[in-house]
C-alpha cells in the first residue's frame, strides 16, 4: 500500500513539474538568468507549491499519526553548519550548469534526450558520493 | 526565450504541493527527491530491513511516468530543450547530485517543503542554490558564454 501510495504521488508530482514548465530546463535557465531572457515561472511553481504545502502540512501534522506509518518522519536537525551551506552552493553551481534538479531529472529520462542521457547516470554517481561523503552518512541515519 | 506562464506554472506547483501534502498524510515522509532518490542508492543501512525502500522506488518511477501520462492525454510532445553538450551535463549531474544531498535536500525538499516549515535551514538553502544558480548562469550566459 505504501509503495502503491508511493506511485501514485510521484506521478503526481511529475505531473505537476510537466505542467508547471519545470520539466524543461530551458525555462529553469531562462528563470535563473536575471539579467537576460528572464522567465519568472519557476517563482510561480515555487509559490503555488509552496502555499498548499504550508496550510496542508497544519492540517496533516494535525492528525496524530499518518495513514500508513506509526510517525511522521520530519528532519530534527537545527544547525546551519559548513555541510548544509557547501552542499546547497555546490547543488546551485550543478542546477545553473544543466537546468536540471533532481526532479525534473527523473521526468526527463523517458524523453532520452542526449543531454539526460549523460546528465542522469552522472546525477546517480554525484548523489552517491553525497551519502559516502564523510560526516554525511552518520548525520542522516 | 521561454513563454512567462504564470497560470500553468502556479497550477503544476500547487500540484507539487498536494503531492507533498499527501505523501506526509499517507506515508509520513518528506518530499524531497534528492532525499526518496538517494536513499535507493547503496549503501541501505537497515533500509532493506525495515521496509523503507519499495516505496521510494515506486515514488522514481511514478515520476518517469508522468510525462509519459501528459503526452498520451494531451496529444502534444513535451516541449524540452537540453544541452547535448556531454561533458557539461555530466559535471552538472555530479555536482547536482553531491550538492543536493551532501547538503540535504534539492529544490523539493528544501525549497518546497523546508520553506513550507518555515525552517531556518532550510531558508538558507534555498537562498544559497537560488544565489549560486544566478551566478552560475550568470557566468556561463553573460561572461563565459554571449
Amino acid at each position: 500500500m505504501k509503495s502503491f501510495a508511493g506511485f501514485l504521488l510521484g506521478l503526481l508530482f511529475g505531473v505537476g513539474l510537466v505542467i508547471s514548465g519545470m520539466s524543461d530546463p530551458a525555462k529553469v535557465l531562462n528563470f535563473l538568468d536575471l539579467f537576460g531572457t528572464w522567465d519568472p515561472s519557476l517563482a510561480f511553481v515555487m509559490g503555488g507549491a509552496v502555499v498548499v504545502t504550508f496550510v496542508g502540512y497544519r492540517l496533516v501534522l494535525n492528525q496524530p499519526q499518518p495513514k500508513l506509518s506509526e510517525v511522521f518522519h520530519l528532519p530534527t536537525k537545527k544547525d546551519i553548519d559548513g555541510q548544509l551551506l557547501t552542499g546547497a552552493a555546490l547543488f546551485g553551481v550543478g542546477w545553473g550548469l544543466g537546468g536540471f534538479c533532481p526532479g525534473p531529472a527523473f521526468t526527463a529520462v523517458p524523453l532520452m534526450s542526449d543531454g539526460i542521457i549523460a546528465f542522469f547516470p552522472a546525477l546517480l554517481i554525484g548523489m552517491w558520493a553525497g551519502k559516502m561523503a564523510p560526516g554525511l552518512t552518520a548525520a542522516r541515519a | 526565450m521561454t513563454e512567462f506562464t504564470p497560470l500553468a506554472s502556479a497550477f503544476g506547483g500547487a500540484l507539487i504541493g498536494l503531492s507533498a501534502v499527501l505523501l506526509l498524510a499517507i506515508n509520513g515522509r518528506i518530499a524531497g527527491i534528492s532525499g526518496i532518490s538517494s536513499a535507493i542508492l547503496p549503501p541501505w543501512g537497515g533500509r532493506l530491513r525495515e521496509g523503507d525502500i519499495g516505496w521510494r522506488i515506486a515514488f522514481v518511477v511514478g515520476l518517469m511516468a508522468a510525462p509519459i501520462l501528459v503526452q498520451a492525454v494531451s496529444g502534444e510532445p513535451i516541449q524540452q530543450t537540453v544541452s547535448s553538450n556531454v561533458a557539461l551535463m555530466v559535471i552538472a549531474g555530479l555536482v547536482t547530485g553531491f550538492g543536493s544531498v551532501y547538503g540535504g535536500g534539492c529544490t523539493s525538499g528544501h525549497g518546497v517543503c523546508g520553506m513550507s516549515r518555515l525552517s531556518m535551514r532550510s531558508i538558507t538553502a534555498t537562498l544559497t542554490f537560488m544565489a549560486t544558480g544566478f551566478l552560475t548562469v550568470f557566468v556561463m550566459r553573460h561572461v563565459v558564454g554571449g
